[in-house]
């Protein structure tokens, strides 16, 4: 079956922009071609430095044949509609069947030409691809991300004819700009197409480009007895700054290695796209580094490890600059500093996010057991940095400088913790800080951000949330889950910010697998502390996997219902039930049951017993089924009791979770 | 192909040479101060409107908040720029700008060169576009830009826009540490060898002491006031119906440099900052629109 190969061959396309670029292509074509009733037996994008490609295979070369059915007017309806339906459907009268009183017409649709359709199906994606940042050049009024040079577009070998803006469609495209002939080179099929990429020294698939990079560096490294930092992240971009990615390794200057490793590193990473390495076994770095670059040279690379050893060595002499001048400088003058800092425009200035912090980590401290003194110096320092040299320079490294001029500075060991920690978690892999004083200042930090952009009704809504709340709020309860903490949140925040804080906590305890609708249960009882929530759901996610737990929920529901249904005819009686006949087995059974279980139940409570609470509940299981199967609640003469009972039987569940919210 | 150039003053004009056979128009410098080459009524004002448009100049770009008193190797408060403008930009000039590095010397197929993203903006003059930093073995050595909007308006056509930074292109090429270490004209010269030290190291000292301390703040504030009021006067005049946007342009810029100044002397409050780029950025905006008009009505 014929293939389709359409390259959009461009100047450079942001490497950050490549992959969802890729993702794009195939689902509009895969959109496109479904539309027009075809569906290829396999189809594959690329994306690269210049271009986008997409191959699909097994197409057709045109549309099958179509019978269309066409609904005209009501037999007997005015010649008006009919002429109407006529000219419409370009058809005349004797095409027309009588069927069911309704005028017919069966025409049969000619299947259009694969190459028509996929002409249409280009021009569409060109001009509706949705890049980040488009732009139009020269005298045209075309977007794309940069400016589109080529089009190369065949069919089963034949170019796919047509012209967007200008550039028409061929079966010619181009390699690398400076290896090999440099010249322009024909493909006619996927095969000659990645075989003249190849001979033009470019490497299609970023997959292969990836595994060239990682397998140069893991050369170089072995010559030099050197291990490669590893950097997903990094390797993911320099993939997509060379055609043929090519590893250099080069020198740096080891007089460097007395600056801290974050600051080598984010200078290679961010300024130079650099690979760090490193001894082998030995955690700090090696005096060198790999660039990726996008040539084979015709010396081996020495002109261009040796130009790009210069540009580390200026940029790292530019991160000691910094260093010097930032501890001759030193925290008090960044503190005074901070007051020039807007934090936000409602929120007032980074120093007083700074007392706020201060005041919250006093309250946090003996909570968590860290030393107050200790927990409220270390959060006024945690800011300072912001205002250093070094962190303008390189603001991933916030906290982390904080942490070295304290030590520096030759602050308090638990202090400079807290200080360099204070920002974590930052993501679902960071790490949670531990030390007291630094879980403090942790939680004090995004509390204060999680308050005062609830005060300003800045509150995340559905993918907006531009101050990272969530990432905020899953950082307090990570901190408070992983260290067993016993923190009152009511405390901090309002009934909005609890409710995200249960939000929150219902994704993470989704992720471990729990239903959201336990959480809700748990919830429900206003319990502010986490670490009791998660215990209480923990157990009511046991219980209701066993038996006793399914029915006596069943048998919840049900008196529950019957209360519901009696409340809407007016208040519900009050009080204690009384004893029952003693003839009644099923009351006199429940009613004994409910008395038992009040002691027991308090006390599992209290002791935070949670697994014990249910299995007391547990007992209640066969009273209450034998009830609501054997005692008819609205007897005239027993309803109050009996209906004082089933509250009694709901109030006791409800001391675990709402089970009104268990879904089931 | 010529030999590559020696020194600071052959590189300019192997540019210069490069340029001119392409079809640029060889400029001299704007006799107004500018924080760079892009502010030369040839690129912001001629970007803008319909008429095609190809130049090339040297800038000098003054950076008062960069002196150094001469002590940095490689941060100064007043050097070059190289500009060209391309409008509109020709379909080959990547290969047009890659034909200039080989010009001045670099083997293509021994250095490593890359175009990695990066969208240009200047806020005071209200211009973006979109483009790259041209590396070099991992050094930027120029700025590539497609003019998408200038003095807060669209362009089209749309002009390309190069900027090479000539100290450190130099720097690279003829593989000099220090700025000062340059050579300015032919080291072989008859006339005796000058580095760029020698040209222009007294002008780094003194000017950076009177960008640091030196300039009175009041006066300086008095004139960008005076600046800010001359320039909607001057654009209501006109000579022969043409307006007199040129003239007003050059008080924008002056006022741009004024601000500049009073920010390296520390007088602008972080608050004041953004209020003033915008004041500025009004202005350039006004005289945009005028010789938007101009050229259109032409």
């Amino acid at each position: 079956m014929p293939q389709l190969l359409l390259e959009l061959f461009s100047e450079e396309i942001p490497a950050r922009m490549q992959g969802q670029a890729a993702k794009d292509l195939e689902r509009m074509a895969r959109e496109h071609l479904a539309a027009a009733g075809f569906l290829p037996e396999a189809l594959k994008t690329f994306a690269g430095p210049r271009r986008l490609t997409l191959v699909a295979e097994g197409l057709p070369l045109a549309q099958a044949d179509r019978k269309e059915e066409l609904k005209g007017p009501r037999v007997g309806a005015p010649q008006q509609a009919m002429d109407g339906f006529l000219r419409k459907a370009g058809l005349t009268q004797d095409q027309l069947v009588e069927q069911n009183g309704v005028w017919m017409a069966f025409v049969e649709k000619k299947g259009r030409p694969t190459a028509e359709i996929v002409a249409e199906m280009v021009e569409a994606i060109v001009r509706g691809f949705a890049w980040p940042k488009s732009m139009t050049w020269g005298t045209g009024k075309l977007r794309w991300v940069r400016p589109l040079k080529r089009i190369l577009c065949v069919l089963d070998r034949e170019v796919v004819p047509f012209e967007i803006d200008g550039i028409v469609s061929g079966d010619v495209t181009e390699g690398h700009r400076f290896m090999g002939d440099a010249k322009p080179f024909t493909a006619k099929d996927f095969d000659e197409y990645v075989a003249g990429l190849e001979a033009h020294f470019v490497v299609l698939d970023v997959e292969e480009r990836k595994e060239r990079i990682l397998e140069g560096c893991k050369t170089l490294c072995f010559a030099r007895h050197l291990e490669l930092v590893e950097d997903i992240g990094l390797l993911e971009e320099v993939a997509g700054l060379a055609e043929w990615p090519t590893p250099v390794l080069g020198d740096m200057d080891p007089s460097f290695l007395d600056l801290p490793p974050e600051v080598i590193r984010t200078s290679m990473r961010t300024h130079q796209k650099y690979f760090a390495v490193r001894k082998p076994g030995q955690a700090g770095l090696a005096p060198h580094f790999i660039t990726v670059a996008n040539i084979e040279a015709k010396d081996g690379g020495k002109v261009i490890a040796a130009g790009n050893a210069k540009v580390l060595s200026s940029r790292l002499a530019d991160a000691r600059f910094f260093w010097d001048e930032d501890v001759k400088t030193g925290f008090e003058p960044w503190l005074a500093k901070l007051e020039g800092v807007t934090f936000h425009a409602k929120l007032g200035t980074m120093a007083q996010r700074v007392e706020r912090i201060v005041a919250l980590a006093g309250e946090i401290a003996p909570l968590v057991g860290a030393d107050v003194a200790k927990a409220k110096e270390a959060a006024r320092l945690a800011k300072a940095d912001l205002t250093s040299q070094m962190v303008g320079e390189f603001p991933e490294l916030q906290g982390v400088m904080g942490g070295y001029y304290a030590r520096h500075f030759g602050l308090d060991a638990e202090v400079a913790a807290a200080v360099q920690d204070h920002y974590k978690p930052q993501g679902p892999s960071d790490a949670v800080p531990t030390a007291p004083v630094s879980v403090a200042v942790a939680l004090a930090d995004k509390l204060d951000t999680l308050v005062g952009f609830f005060a300003i009704d800045e509150k995340p809504t559905g993918s907006k949330d531009p101050y990272a709340l969530r990432r905020a709020a899953l950082g307090v309860i990570r901190i408070i889950l992983d260290n067993g903490l016993r923190l009152p949140l009511a405390k901090f925040g309002k009934d909005d910010l609890l409710a995200f804080f249960a939000d929150r906590l219902k994704v993470t305890l989704k992720d471990q697998g729990k239903r959201h609708d336990l959480v809700d249960a748990v919830f429900a009882l206003g319990d502010d502390d986490l670490a009791r929530i998660v215990a209480r759901v923990e157990a009511l996610d046991g219980f209701l996997k066993t038996d006793d737990g399914k029915n006596l929920l069943a048998g919840y529901k049900r008196a529950s219902n019957i209360l519901k249904a009696e409340e809407k005819k007016g208040p519900l009686p009050e009080g204690q039930a009384e004893e029952p006949a003693a003839d009644s087995a099923a009351e006199v059974g429940l009613y004994q049951a409910l008395r038992l279980l009040d002691r027991p139940l308090k006390d599992a409570l209290a002791k935070e017993d949670f697994t014990g609470a249910m299995a007391q509940l547990a007992e209640l299981r066969g009273p209450v089924d034998a009830y609501l199967d054997g005692v008819f609640v609205n007897d005239p003469e027993h309803r109050d009791n009996r209906l004082k009972t089933l509250a009694a039987v709901r109030a006791a569940m409800g001391q675990v979770a709402d089970f009104g919210l268990v879904a089931g | 192909m010529p030999a590559a150039p020696k020194s600071f003053q052959s590189l300019i004009l192997t540019l210069h040479n490069y340029w001119s056979e392409k079809g640029c128009v060889i400029l001299q410098p704007h006799d107004v101060e500018v924080g760079a080459g892009t502010l030369h009524p040839a690129t912001v004002l001629r970007a803008l409107g319909p008429k095609p448009w190809n130049a090339a100049y040297v800038q000098p770009s003054r950076r008062p908040g960069d002196g150094r008193y001469g002590e940095n190797p490689n941060r100064l408060q007043h050097y070059y720029q190289y500009q060209v403008i391309l409008k509109p930009n020709p379909a080959n000039m990547q290969d047009l700008y890659l034909g200039s590095l080989e010009a001045i010397g670099l083997d293509l197929r021994t250095h490593d060169i890359r175009f990695v993203e990066d969208d240009w903006e200047n806020p005071t003059v209200g211009a973006w576009g979109l483009g790259w930093e041209v590396w070099c073995d991992g050094m930027e050595v120029s700025q590539y830009t497609y003019f998408q909007q200038v003095g807060g308006l669209d362009v089209n056509p749309v002009a390309g826009e190069l900027t090479y930074g000539l100290e450190r292109l130099a720097m690279y090429v003829f593989g000099v540490d220090n700025v000062y270490d340059l050579p300015f004209n032919d080291p072989d010269s008859p006339l005796g060898a000058l580095t760029y030290g020698d040209v222009f190291l007294a002008n780094e000292r003194q000017q950076s002491e009177a960008n640091f301390h030196g300039y009175d703040v009041a006066v300086l504030k008095q004139q960008f006031e005076q600046m800010e009021q001359q320039v909607p006067l001057m654009l209501a005049r006109s000579y022969k119906n043409e307006t007199l946007v040129l003239p007003a342009y050059d008080m924008v810029l002056k006022a741009s440099h004024l601000f500049n100044l009073m920010n390296a002397r520390g007088a602008i409050a972080v608050a004041e900052r953004a209020s003033y780029i915008g004041r500025i950025r009004d202005l350039c905006r006004m005289c945009a629109q005028k010789w938007v008009e101009l050229q259109e009505a032409a």
